[in-house]
C-alpha cells in the first residue's frame, strides 16, 4: 500500500513544436510554463518553486516574475524533467515548497539563442575522447551498441524494428513529426550516420518544450484535470564518458534508477500499463527493458520485433512515436513525462484503455544518468 | 582511412593527467595503480577510485588490448578523410579507452569485435602524442 502525496496539475508543451526560429530558449521556457498554468488554472504568483535543465533556475524564475523559496537546477541531461519530479515530491512533502513548476525549452533545431554541448579541451573526456573524433550523440551514444547486440544475441534487424514500432504509434498522434509507417528493410536502407545506425534510427532534431505543475495530492482534486499521482521514482548517475561504462551491455544508472522506482511505487511489472523509455536512439528502448526488468538478457529485441510493444501489443512502449518520430529538442525527457501524464488522464492521441500505471524512464547524456517515475491515476493502490 | 593531425582535437593535459600525456611522448601507456588494493585504473586522477586511497603508482600497460565496440561515423569530420571508427578497446589490464583504429579498413567486415590489437602512439602537434591502437601482425 503506498500513498501518494504529491501530484500533477498541471501540464503542457510549447505552443508550437518542430520549428520555431522566433522563440529564444528561455522563451521557449516561459511559454511552455504559461501554458501548462492556464491548464492548471493558475497564475505565476502560485509558483513558489522551480526546477529546470538547460537554463539556470534563477534564470527561468527571474524571466518569469517568480520568487521562489525552492529551487532545482539538476543538469544531468534529457532526464534531468524525471528528477526534477521527483525532487519537487520530496520538496512538497517536505513542505519546503507549496507549488512547484518544472520548465524545459531548447531550441534544438532553430540555436536561438542555445547554449552548445562541447567538452572542455582540458576536462577527462576532451582529453581522452574528443580527439578521436566524435561527433556528439550520435557517434558517441551509439559506440556501445555492437557490443550489446554481439553479447545478447540481438540482431541489426530487431535494433532496426524498434523504429519501426514507434512509427506506428506515431501514426496515430497528429502532433507527431514523422507519421508515415516504415519497414525493417526501409530503416536499414536508409542514410548511414554511425553503422549501425542508420537516420531513421536516430532521434530528430526539433524545437519545442513543456511544463508540469505539481501539488500536494490531497489538494489534487481541486484542480480541472483528472489528477496524476507520483506513485514512486528512482535517479541514479554513472558517467559522463561513454568510453567508461562499467559494462557497454548495460545502464548501471538505468537499472538502479528502475529498481528504486519500482520498490517506491510497490509495483511489479506486470502492475504496468503503459512505458515510456527515453529513445535518443534506437537502441535505448532495448537496454531499458532490459535493465528495467521488463525482459531478460537478450529477449528485447525479439519483444519489440514480435509487435508486443506497438499498438495493440501487452506493453504499450513510447506511445507518442518517441524521441524517433515524435519529436527530439535535445533533452526529451520533458516529453516522455507529458506522454505518461496523456496517457493516464486518457488523453492521449494513440490512447491506451484503461491505464491505470504509467513508468516513465529517462536517460541524461549518453548513459550518464538515469531517472524513472512512476504515475497513476489512483492515490492509492 | 587518413587522419590529418592538424585538424585532430589537443587535449590540454592537466596536473593530474600529465603523466600519461608524458608517458605517450616516451612510448609508455601509463595507467595507475592503487597501492593498497591494487585496483588498475584509467582515466588518471590522483585518488583510487576504487577504495578512495590516495597513494597510488604510475604502472607501464603492455599495450595489448581488444576491440570491445565502435561506431563507423560517415559524417564529414575535418581530421578524417572518409567513413572512420571510433572504437572502445579494453586493456590487458582491464580498462576501458576510447580510441580509433589504424591499418585497417573501416568496414563491419575488417572490424571484428574482440579481435586483438596493440597501442600505436602518433605525433599530433603542441607536443601532444596520441594512443591509437591497430591489428596485432597487420605488417604495421
Amino acid at each position: 500500500m503506498s500513498a501518494a502525496k504529491v501530484a500533477i496539475v498541471g501540464a503542457a508543451e510549447t505552443t508550437g513544436l518542430g520549428r520555431i526560429p522566433q522563440t529564444s530558449q528561455i522563451q521557449l521556457h516561459a511559454d511552455a510554463a504559461l501554458n501548462a498554468l492556464a491548464d492548471a488554472g493558475l497564475t505565476i504568483k502560485d509558483i513558489d518553486g522551480v526546477a529546470t535543465a538547460g537554463e539556470s533556475p534563477t534564470a527561468v524564475a527571474h524571466y518569469l516574475g517568480i520568487a521562489p523559496s525552492w529551487v532545482d537546477g539538476t543538469a544531468v541531461g534529457g532526464c534531468s524533467f524525471m528528477l526534477h519530479v521527483r525532487h519537487a515530491v520530496a520538496a512538497i512533502e517536505s513542505g519546503l515548497c507549496k507549488c512547484v513548476l518544472i520548465t524545459h525549452g531548447e531550441s534544438g533545431r532553430s540555436n536561438v539563442g542555445r547554449a552548445g554541448w562541447a567538452s572542455a579541451p582540458g576536462s577527462l573526456a576532451g582529453q581522452f575522447e574528443s580527439p578521436f573524433g566524435g561527433m556528439g550523440p550520435t557517434t558517441m551514444f551509439t559506440l556501445p551498441v555492437l557490443r550489446f547486440l554481439k553479447d545478447t544475441g540481438t540482431t541489426l534487424e530487431q535494433l532496426a524494428s524498434v523504429a519501426v514500432m514507434q512509427r506506428q504509434w506515431a501514426a496515430l498522434n497528429p502532433r507527431a513529426t514523422l507519421k508515415e509507417l516504415t519497414s525493417v528493410e526501409a530503416v536499414l536502407a536508409d542514410r548511414m550516420i554511425a553503422y549501425p545506425f542508420t537516420k531513421s534510427q536516430c532521434c530528430l532534431v526539433t524545437d519545442g518544450g513543456g511544463a508540469l505543475i505539481l501539488v500536494a495530492a490531497e489538494r489534487a482534486k481541486d484542480f480541472p484535470q483528472a489528477p496524476v499521482y507520483i506513485l514512486g521514482s528512482g535517479e541514479s548517475t554513472e558517467t559522463p564518458m561513454i568510453s567508461q561504462m562499467q559494462d557497454l551491455t548495460r545502464s548501471r544508472a538505468f537499472q538502479m534508477a528502475g529498481a528504486r522506482a519500482f520498490e517506491t511505487a510497490g509495483i511489479q511489472h506486470s502492475d504496468v500499463d503503459h512505458l515510456m523509455i527515453y529513445d535518443a536512439f534506437a537502441h535505448l528502448p532495448l537496454y531499458g527493458l532490459e535493465d528495467l526488468g521488463f525482459c531478460g538478457r537478450g529477449e528485447a529485441g525479439a519483444f519489440i520485433a514480435s509487435g508486443q510493444t506497438a499498438p495493440g501489443g501487452i506493453l504499450p512502449l513510447n506511445t507518442n512515436g518517441g524521441g524517433l518520430s515524435y519529436m527530439h529538442s535535445g533533452m526529451y525527457g520533458m516529453y516522455a513525462l507529458q506522454e505518461s501524464v496523456r496517457q493516464v488522464r486518457g488523453t492521449a492521441a494513440a490512447k491506451v484503455a484503461g491505464v491505470e500505471i504509467s513508468v516513465c524512464h529517462g536517460v541524461g547524456g549518453m548513459f550518464g544518468a538515469s531517472g524513472t517515475v512512476v504515475m497513476s491515476a489512483s492515490r492509492a493502490r | 582511412m587518413k587522419i590529418d593531425f592538424e585538424q585532430v582535437t589537443v587535449p590540454v593535459p592537466t596536473p593530474e593527467t600529465e603523466h600519461f600525456w608524458s608517458g605517450c611522448v616516451a612510448g609508455e601507456l601509463r595507467l595507475q595503480q592503487c597501492d593498497d588494493c591494487s585496483d588498475v585504473y584509467f582515466p588518471p586522477r590522483p585518488f583510487c577510485p576504487e577504495c578512495g586511497h590516495r597513494e597510488v603508482s604510475i604502472l607501464r600497460g603492455t599495450g595489448k588490448a581488444r576491440l570491445l565496440s565502435y561506431v563507423i561515423n560517415h559524417r564529414p569530420h575535418p581530421a578524417f578523410d572518409g567513413p572512420y571508427a571510433i572504437a572502445v578497446v579494453e586493456l590487458e589490464e582491464g580498462v576501458t579507452m576510447m580510441a580509433n583504429i589504424l591499418n585497417v579498413p573501416q568496414t563491419p567486415e575488417a572490424l571484428i569485435l574482440d579481435m586483438p590489437l596493440k597501442v600505436a602512439f602518433r605525433s599530433i602537434r603542441r607536443g601532444i602524442v596520441l594512443p591509437y591502437f591497430e591489428p596485432v601482425g597487420d605488417g604495421s
